[in-house]
């Protein structure tokens, strides 16, 4: 029983270090990484003692300034709503680990360990409901900063919110009818699959346009260029424009958190979560002709790192996309989401049903 | 005013195809940038940048010949200014702000000499128009050096004694009497 929880705690503890600690150091390879695209250097002068590490120092000062600024309420807005905003921003973006499967279950000492903070079975759902509930921490920082342009800003990000959870719920279920389940558990391992015998069954197979679809709607979700509109860091009032100090300093880790999460769910759902091609728990495979064992616990531990693997790949990514494209005209965000990403999710799942009914 | 509209294609208006050149494109920079960056990292070809940064205090870009830094005097061999007040860099500077009271020198062979001699660089606009003017070889803007910021009008006026202690930057130096320096081979102006 004590062991269980602690077993819990444990896994808690890998996922939150990791998740942590890339979305710090995501802050410092957003600069580095659009530096690096742009043909410039980037940020590298926050030396301790004369060593540098290529601007590794950054995160930590920019923690050390955000902590030690003036936090500051607007007098006339609503102080306890104010400071809840930004926690429901970093909460909603941390809880959805807690459904993402990290590795295939690891036999040890007798005990078998999921390796997932919580086996629910109805992760996608769940995925789905606290992405939503981020909505709230836009609307309420903008309602409680008692600021008309913070309130224009959530309004505007509510909207583009709620318009691409739209086409990012109705592009999941083209995956949950390809695997037959709701379980992100019972979706990785279904990924371990192949077909005809050499291609791996990931989502991407199964399902590149719902892929195309869920990565955008998800980017939009995580309000990064080209759909940074609710912030607009340079120019339009965003929601977030009464906060100052660590509170502006959770919306910003909050939203490199998001990125994480988006990350772990595309592996999760199309990546093949923590599956590597041709390697089983029996060890490396090539379907039909042979099986090279491999031990138990090296075959968890690579399943886990490509896992980890992967969302780095992802962040990348989606840095990439961030520093690549230009930002959406807002009727241009609405007429895409409403007008492309809904219909074109809605021909998904028809075409997923034929084909699943075909054979 | 004229609009010039550009309507999608259909290609274009998938966003698709667009959105994975401008992705290759970047995602190039990156890879080649990158590639360079570990190369240079373990010490591989140098010579290849992979920024086109300048580490600005640390590096600095070679400047121009006719780069117009801080004024100069030049000197005599006897270390007095080469200046003879004649008033000319006084009279073109567009800002009025060099200052000269005018003395009579022993030597009859040199008339006048500066008895005070101040630029006030809060003022100055780097025209160069006083080194152009002056006809005695006395007054110069190669010292390649930037004004520096003081906590005075006084620290940015420069007096005549400090002038005529400041040497020309080697390379950049346009005077065939720089104080310590022999004539150069090249024209000065580096024309
Ligand atoms: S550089 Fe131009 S503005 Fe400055 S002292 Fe000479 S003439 Fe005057
Ligand atoms: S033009 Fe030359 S010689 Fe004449 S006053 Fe100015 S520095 Fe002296």
């Amino acid at each position: 029983m004590y062991l269980d929880v602690i077993i819990t705690l444990l896994k808690i503890a890998i996922v939150f270090g990791f998740v942590l600690n890339v979305a710090a150091i995501l802050s410092w390879a957003e600069r580095k990484q659009s530096a690096v695209m742009q043909d410039r250097i980037g940020a590298n002068r926050a030396d301790v003692l004369g060593f540098r590490i290529f601007g590794l120092f950054h995160p930590i000062a920019d923690t050390i300034k955000m902590l030690t600024k003036e936090d500051w309420v607007p007098p006339a807005g609503d102080a306890f709503v104010h400071t809840l905003a930004p926690f429901l921003a970093l909460f909603t973006a941390l809880v959805v680990f807690a459904v993402i499967p990290f590795g295939d279950t690891l036999h040890i000492a007798g005990r078998d360990i999921p390796l997932q903070i919580a086996d629910l079975n109805v992760g996608i759902l769940f995925i789905v409901a606290f992405g939503g509930l981020g909505f709230y921490s836009v609307v309420l920082a903008g309602w409680s900063s008692e600021n008309k342009y913070s309130l224009l800003g959530s309004i505007r990000a509510a909207a583009q919110l709620i318009s691409y959870e739209l086409a990012l719920g109705l592009s999941i279920v083209g995956i949950v009818m390809a695997y037959g389940s709701i379980e992100l558990d019972d979706i990785a391992r279904g990924q371990g699959q192949y077909v005809l015998g050499v291609i791996p069954y990931w989502g991407i197979v199964a399902q590149p346009l719902g892929f195309i679809l869920f990565f955008t709607a998800a980017m939009a979700e995580t309000k990064r260029v080209p759909f940074d509109l609710p912030e607009s860091e340079s120019e339009i009032i965003g929601y977030f424009t009464e906060y100052s100090g660590m509170k502006f300093g959770a919306f910003w880790m909050g939203e490199f958190i998001e990125v994480i999460s988006v990350a772990g769910v595309v592996t999760a759902l199309y990546f093949g979560g923590w599956q590597i091609p041709f390697l089983s728990n029996q060890g490396v495979f090539i379907p039909g002709l042979f099986t090279i064992p491999l031990p138990h616990l090296l075959v968890v531990l690579l399943q886990v790192s490509a896992f980890g693997l992967k969302v780095l790949f992802f962040c990348w990514f989606m840095l990439l996309v961030r520093w690549t494209l230009p930002r959406f005209r807002y009727d241009q965000l609405m007429a895409f989401g409403w007008k492309f990403m809904v219909p074109l999710a809605l021909v998904n799942i028809a075409v997923t049903g034929l084909i699943k009914y075909v054979f | 005013m004229k609009i010039v509209g550009h309507n999608l294609t259909t290609k274009e208006s998938f966003y698709f195809f667009e959105i994975a050149k401008g992705l290759w494109i970047t995602s190039r920079h990156f890879i080649y940038n990158m590639y360079f960056h570990i190369a240079h990292l373990l010490g591989k070809y140098p010579e290849v940048p992979a920024a086109v940064t300048i580490q600005y205090p640390e590096e600095k870009i070679p400047l121009s010949r006719r780069w117009r830094g801080r004024h100069r005097i030049n000197a005599r061999p006897d270390g007095s200014p080469r200046c003879v007040a004649c008033m000319l860099c006084e009279t073109v500077c567009p800002v009025q702000c060099i200052h000269i009271v005018a003395g009579e020198h022993p030597d009859p062979a040199i008339e006048k000499y500066p008895v005070s001699f101040e630029i006030d660089v809060t003022r100055c606009c780097w025209c160069g128009m006083c080194e152009e003017a002056c006809p005695v070889d006395a007054l110069y803007m190669d010292t390649g050096k930037n004004p520096e910021p003081g906590f005075s009008r006084e620290d940015l006026l420069y007096r005549k004694e400090q002038l005529v202690k400041e040497m020309p930057l080697p390379g950049c130096q346009r005077s065939l009497n720089a104080p310590g320096q022999g004539p150069m081979e090249a024209n000065p102006l580096g024309l």
